[in-house]
């Protein structure tokens, strides 16, 4: 048993440190996740990656996986951190990419795996109902069979960076008689397909990150069926599995660590380092001890990945503590900045358009709007209450 | 990164667990406690042929060559059975000062002697206005031609009445707190000058108010350089919190499991009370703490030989994270047990007992959140 790395896998983490440091667009250095960013912005380093062939790590290699360990991906995602690197968004590279190459058809593989690889097609996520939250399995969106079409109506809501998306992946009903977890079918949808329409919801911080997807006689080929019909939730289920796999955010939580000390040594309190502030330092030390916790329980589980155990129920724990932790990590942010987390800025995400230089510190200026945009982390994915719910069937046994 | 245990380790939870199984069910376990001596030698002989006691010695010392993932495993064992022989202020803390400061003489007299369960130690640190400042001491330890005269009154030696030999901290010099004044030394229980006052502790083992009135010990007794005591404990004590950790997630891995167990046989309204919940998520709460108090006990003994910052860094966030851990376990775990949690005749309660003075060994949250804010 033991923490080090081997001379192998630090070689590793110096040949990813060099190619990020040449090749990530300087123009998005150290700059996080804003949802007011042009699409060819989210999707720079994407490409990029995609050209490298490093856009889906975790990926079987015969799928364009790298074939690398769970502690290289470690690293990997320790590197991107450092530099605040905007990551290929999860819904292609981690949720429905996965349920392809598991459940879908060679045609259906042919045909998207490249585009999500390369961050060509942009996906959404059709998931969540107005009266289907955690409940999700009593979602009300249907596909009714007509010749060689499906025909969806329903709402789905919550639909991320819906916008911006060339193809989506929905869950809908196609056998209103069967129990409601067996009637279910996953349905790739072209987002351009007349009858979908795409609202968007205004947030808490300004933003419009998610929104409505209301679905009217939509139109779609049988053959988008991904796997048997009235299976769906077999596959949606994996995909909420692999989803929370990453959620823990570790490396990310580690940077934000740095930069809240950071804040905390140019604050003052008392005329000294707020940082030098013993009930505030405490705070702090509490949640890098919280987070190195998270941190090698990640590894514990990465490890048991390596041995060839799937991503389990362990994976709510993950969930559970790392999203308790980035909400922490922005509420001692938060408070660090003082009275300067109260003027408006427009938000994570600018809705007014506006340039105007921040009234306070630059680091004030989306304190409080990424601390009310960091709510949904323990509500999205399943809520961390639905995650207490799994550890309770799965691993307690009740 | 490598989280796997080895073959050997293995087979020594193996070992362990059988002999934990077997033969300390928790009526034993009381009748023990109960007795005159308040332990079981015999088990202690057992554990030294069965190899345990000589661990995490080299081979070159007389032992096993284990390390401190080897005694992670076996206080992990222990904790699960609330064993209360003294391995961890033999072993681990006498141990650990022999090892890693005494003479070739020290170790050859004493080494091959907890090896072989002849002899038992119990580590003299903690003072009645000390609090967790290993260098606070009003011990002193004054220099007398070849030899030392120690006098003070040391409190809460864990062991210490079922002990032949003690490790004492004294002032050799300089003000109280004075970091450059602290020696160790080890010696004889039996030594004139030395006298306890013995009692049982709340989580069933014995402890001493040990008192020296003019001991005096021989040069020999000093162990490593005199003043220069201090790195030394708090290394030895780095390792004894890695250690404690284990225990505590021994325990707390029976608590929660006993917990479970209780509220699937428990039925009120007509159901049992593990179908609420309002009590699942509680439990599940539990089984998080428990599975972050693994990570960082991890964290902790794998961190033992790193430099100091980094090795002190990860035993204090250890020492918060599980003693957090535990407290919650353990309040839980009562509270779920709801009556029969607070009665003497349910196991839960004494696990509890142990999880809590657990917390004031080697330093409270409190104090490793401190110290973990000074090294920051």
């Amino acid at each position: 048993m033991n923490l080090e790395f081997t001379p192998e896998e630090q070689a590793f983490r110096e040949e990813v440190r060099s190619f990020i440091a040449e090749n990530y667009p300087k123009h998005l250095a150290d700059f996080g996740m804003r949802e007011d960013m042009a699409r060819e912005d989210f999707v720079a380093w994407h490409k990029i990656l995609g050209a490298k062939g490093w856009s889906v790590p975790a990926w079987p290699t015969q799928y364009g996986g790298t074939g690398w360990s769970p502690t290289q991906r470690y690293i990997w995602s320790e590197e991107n951190a450092r530099v605040n690197a905007l990551m290929p968004l999860p819904f292609g590279v981690s949720m429905v990419g996965p349920v392809i190459y598991t459940f879908g058809s060679e045609e259906q593989k042919a045909k998207h795996l490249p585009g999500i690889r390369s961050g060509e097609v942009w996906w959404c996520q059709g998931y969540s109902e107005p009266g289907a939250g955690s409940d999700l399995a009593s979602l009300k969106t249907t596909a009714v069979r007509d010749g060689d079409h499906y025909v969806i109506n329903g709402q789905k809501t919550w639909t991320t960076l819906a916008q911006h998306a060339d193809w989506g992946f929905f869950l809908c009903r196609t056998d209103p008689a069967a129990k409601q977890q067996e009637g279910i079918s996953f349905i790739l949808v072209d987002m351009k397909t007349p009858g979908v329409e795409v609202k968007p919801i205004k947030l808490l911080d300004g933003g419009y990150e998610v929104n409505e997807t209301w679905l009217t006689d939509v139109r779609v080929p049988v053959e988008n069926l991904v796997g048997v019909e009235n299976k769906g939730w077999t596959y949606a289920k994996f995909l909420l599995a692999h989803e929370r796999s990453g959620i823990a955010g570790v490396a990310r939580s580690k940077r934000g660590v740095e930069k809240l000390r950071e804040i905390a040594a140019h604050e003052t309190l008392d005329g000294a380092p707020l940082i030098k502030d013993f009930d505030f330092a405490k705070k702090v030390s509490q949640l890098e001890i919280d987070l190195a916790a998270l941190e090698i329980t990640e590894l514990r589980t990465l490890a048991g990945e390596q041995a060839g155990k799937g991503p389990g129920p362990e994976s709510s724990i993950l969930k559970i503590k790392g999203t308790e932790i980035q909400q922490r990590l922005t509420e001692l942010t938060l408070e660090a900045v003082g009275t300067y987390s109260a003027p408006y800025m427009g938000g994570v995400s600018n809705d007014n358009g506006s340039n105007e230089h921040p009234v306070g510190p630059d680091y004030a200026a989306h304190a409080a709007a990424t601390y009310f945009n960091m709510r949904k982390t323990s509500i999205y994915g399943g809520s961390n209450e639905i995650q207490r719910n799994i550890i309770t069937k799965m691993i307690l046994g009740l | 990164m490598d989280f796997n245990f080895t073959e050997e380790q293995g087979m020594v939870r193996d070992s362990l667990s059988r002999l934990v199984r077997e033969q300390y069910g928790f009526e034993e376990r009381r009748k023990a406690i109960a007795s005159a001596d308040g332990w079981r030698p015999e088990v202690w002989a057992q554990l030294a042929e069965l190899g345990i006691l000589g661990m995490p010695f080299s081979e070159a010392d007389g032992g096993f060559g284990g390390d401190a993932v080897d005694a992670m495993v076996i206080m992990e064992e222990f904790g699960k059975g609330l064993v209360i022989e003294p391995f961890l202020p033999t072993v681990v803390c006498a141990g650990g000062f022999l090892k890693h400061g005494g003479t070739a003489a020290q170790k050859e007299e004493h080494i091959g002697a907890i090896v072989s369960g002849t002899a038992v130690f119990a580590f003299a640190y903690a003072e009645p206005r000390g609090r967790y400042d290993y260098a606070d001491l009003e011990t002193t330890a004054r220099k007398d031609g070849g030899a030392y005269v120690l006098n003070g009154h040391k409190a809460v030696v864990i062991g210490a009445p079922w002990a032949s030999h003690l490790v004492v901290t004294a002032s050799t010099g300089g003000e109280r707190r004075d970091r450059g004044g602290v020696s160790v030394f080890v010696l004889a229980k039996d030594t004139p000058g030395v006298t306890t006052r013995d009692y049982v502790t709340v989580d069933g083992r014995r402890a001493s108010e040990v008192f020296f009135e003019n001991a005096a010990v021989g040069a020999e007794a000093l162990i490593g350089a005199e003043g220069e005591g201090l790195a030394l404990i708090e290394r030895v004590t780095d390792e004894a919190i890695a250690a404690l950790c284990a225990e505590a997630c021994g325990a707390m891995k029976v608590a929660h499991a006993m917990t479970v167990e209780y509220s699937r046989q428990r039925k009120q309204f007509g159901v049992p009370i593990g179908s609420f919940q309002v009590l699942q998520h509680r439990m599940v709460d539990m089984y998080t703490a428990y599975e972050t108090a693994v990570s960082l006990t991890y964290l902790a003994t794998l961190r033992l030989g790193s430099d100091e910052r980094t090795r002190k860094l990860a035993v204090s966030a250890a020492k918060v994270g599980v003693g957090q851990s535990a407290r919650l376990i353990g309040q839980e775990a009562v509270q779920i047990h709801g009556g029969n949690g607070v009665t003497d005749e349910y196991a839960i309660g004494h696990y509890f007992k142990r999880l809590t003075i657990f917390d004031s060994e080697f330093g409270n949250v409190d104090h490793h959140l401190k110290r973990h804010v000074a090294l920051s």
